[in-house]
């Protein structure tokens, strides 16, 4: 008997070494183009692996257990038939929001984990204030980490508006220092009241509401970048908690690659993280912009611009989430295909924060088959602008602002963007007037390069192509 | 403070494990390319679904009397699971894309 107890325990602690190195893998290769889909998998399959060894190897099975068996096999069931439908059902332009949804899912799972393991404590369990000390640390991370991607969710969908509390700073602020208050309170004395445990719980949900609620939309993919090493770091509570090496490294893994990845999107906008969550982007814009003159708008019409397109040589998208909602990447692909047959030379300019996440952009032109190599880098983009001959700016605004140059006043000041005026000509795909996503005028409207071609992206671009045909 | 250290000196291997895991996952993703962000935050979303693990651990170790654990636990696997199922199948479906064009 002790003898399969030893084997059992040696299967499971290998399985977790094996299934630790399949994350670390599968990480590295997530970040090379081409071996990217072979790391997710073998994440998965590591993933499984560590499930599956879990179930059979970590406690000896007993008969009079067959309810905890029962249900852990239905919550697997019930989880892996909704998550499969969600991720297949869903659309390539809903991509971070579902992101963000999975995440939350995540956190609720480690702040339950924290709860049972608390009520565990009080029955019985031998209390330590440093077990303590991780599973509070673990409810408070997890419970924000789950309204706060709900939030996020519901803000990407449009089904939350931006809305900032008068004195909402001064709010969460305050709200911090009572769950953190609290978190001490309950760690040092040992009191293991059940209602102080809610009442943190609760405190943490709120807190992750508010604190995601002012944020503005442009910088959404931050807050889920920084919501999801929340998560990952809460994945490692319970890892330590249970002594748990898969936990731990799959959670610290993502806990530090995940907050990596948030500062990289950060300094991709020229901004600090404290600012993306202490200020709330595009909510106050000052008016810097406004008073200046504004010029005329120049208009093109769809037969002056095929004409324009078809005699370049060198032709440049600019996408913007204005694609995305117009679903008009494929139809951009098959605009790319005609002008090469005529000889036209054509890339994409990808800014880093296009769409709604980083990568967004490159995730919707690879759905449409576009070749990988066509797409290019912010830097080499603008490297390349002065021997462009017509820029096409299709559904993007902010990341082609100058104001991100020349305004100091600009929310968005300082934030590299591509400089299409450096190209011979310039045009804007664009439905109306109104402002990008950060919520401000955009001089570039207004500058003598460029006319604008209103009209929904996806229609004018069928016009496109149709005129290009006959010519 | 004693209990504290006493935490630290029980767990040093795994502080220790911590610490290095860190920098290694700072060292991993420092080198991705803008293009593979989505997909890698998407696939680390996947990975930090591991903790559905703790979750089965409450269910194994439950009292089978245990209705608050039972209840609670059920939903921590359902939850994990989904973070797990959906995480990686929505990644594979992004890089699915990457592939396709690679030819």
């Amino acid at each position: 008997m002790m003898q399969n107890d030893l084997l059992g325990l040696s299967l499971l602690e290998l399985s977790y070494m094996i299934a630790s190195v399949t994350f670390i893998l599968g990480l590295k290769m997530l970040s090379s183009p081409d071996k990217a889909r072979r790391g997710n998998l073998l994440a998965g399959y590591g993933m499984g692996l560590a499930i599956a060894a879990t179930l059979l190897f970590k406690e000896e099975f007993s008969a009079d257990k067959w309810l905890n068996y029962s249900l852990i096999l239905a919550g697997l069931v019930i989880g892996t038939v909704i998550g499969t439908r969600m991720a297949l059902k869903v659309k390539m332009t809903a991509m971070p929001q579902m992101v963000s949804f999975f995440n939350g899912m995540g956190g609720a799972c480690a702040g339950v984990i924290s709860l049972v393991e608390f009520d565990h404590l009080r029955h019985g369990g031998e209390i330590s204030t440093g077990m303590l000390i991780v599973i509070l640390l673990g409810l408070i991370i997890g419970s924000v980490s789950f309204s706060g991607s709900l939030i996020a969710y519901g803000k990407l969908e449009g089904k939350i508006a931006d809305k900032a509390l008068p004195a909402g700073q001064f709010i969460n602020i305050a709200l911090l220092f009572a769950l953190f208050g609290l978190a001490v309170y309950l760690a040092a004395s040992g009191n293991l009241s059940m209602s102080l445990i809610y009442a943190l719980l609760v405190l943490s949900l709120v807190y992750g509401v508010l604190f995601v609620m002012p944020i503005g939309g442009a910088d959404m993919p931050v807050v889920i970048s920084l919501l999801n090493s929340f998560t990952g770091m809460a994945a490692a509570f319970g890892g330590f908690l249970y002594g748990n090496q898969a936990m731990l490294t799959g959670g610290i893994l993502v806990g530090s690659a995940g907050t990596i990845l948030t500062v990289l999107m950060c300094t991709a906008m020229n901004r600090s993280l404290t600012n993306v969550i202490i200020g709330s982007f595009g909510g106050g814009g000052t008016s810097a912009a406004k008073s200046r003159e504004q010029g005329t708008v120049k208009e093109i019409g769809i037969t002056d611009a095929a004409i324009l397109l078809a005699y370049a040589h060198k032709v440049s998208v600019v996408p913007g989430y204005g694609l995305a909602v117009a679903q008009a990447q494929h139809t951009v692909h098959n605009l790319e295909k005609i002008l090469e047959d005529k000889g036209v030379e054509l890339s994409y300019a990808i800014h880093p924060v296009a769409g709604r996440m980083p990568g967004h952009m490159n995730v919707l032109l690879a759905e449409a088959d576009v070749p990988y190599p066509k797409l290019l880098e912010m830097e080499d983009a603008n490297d390349d602008m002065a021997n462009t001959d017509v820029v096409l700016v299709i559904g993007a605004n902010d990341v082609v602002n100058p104001a991100a140059e020349n305004d100091p006043g600009s929310p968005i000041f300082g934030m590299p963007i591509i400089k299409v005026w450096n190209a011979k000509n310039v045009i804007v795909l664009k439905r109306s007037m109104g402002k990008g996503y950060a919520g401000i005028e955009n001089e570039l409207f207004f500058h003598p390069k460029n006319r604008m071609l209103f009209g929904d992206a996806k229609d004018s671009l069928e016009k496109l192509i149709g005129e290009l045909k006959n010519l | 403070m004693e209990d504290i250290l006493n935490l630290f000196y029980e767990n040093r291997e795994f502080i220790f494990l911590i610490l290095v895991s860190i920098f290694l996952g700072i060292e991993i993703i420092s080198n991705v390319p803008a293009v593979l962000h989505t997909p890698l935050m998407s696939g680390a979303n996947a990975i930090h679904g591991v903790v559905i693990i703790g979750s089965i651990i409450i269910m194994l170790q439950a009292d089978p009397t245990n209705y608050y654990a039972l209840v609670l636990g059920f939903l921590a696997v359902i939850l994990g699971t989904l973070n797990v199922v959906g995480g990686f199948v929505v990644t594979d479906r992004m890089l699915e894309m990457f592939k396709k064009k690679a030819r």
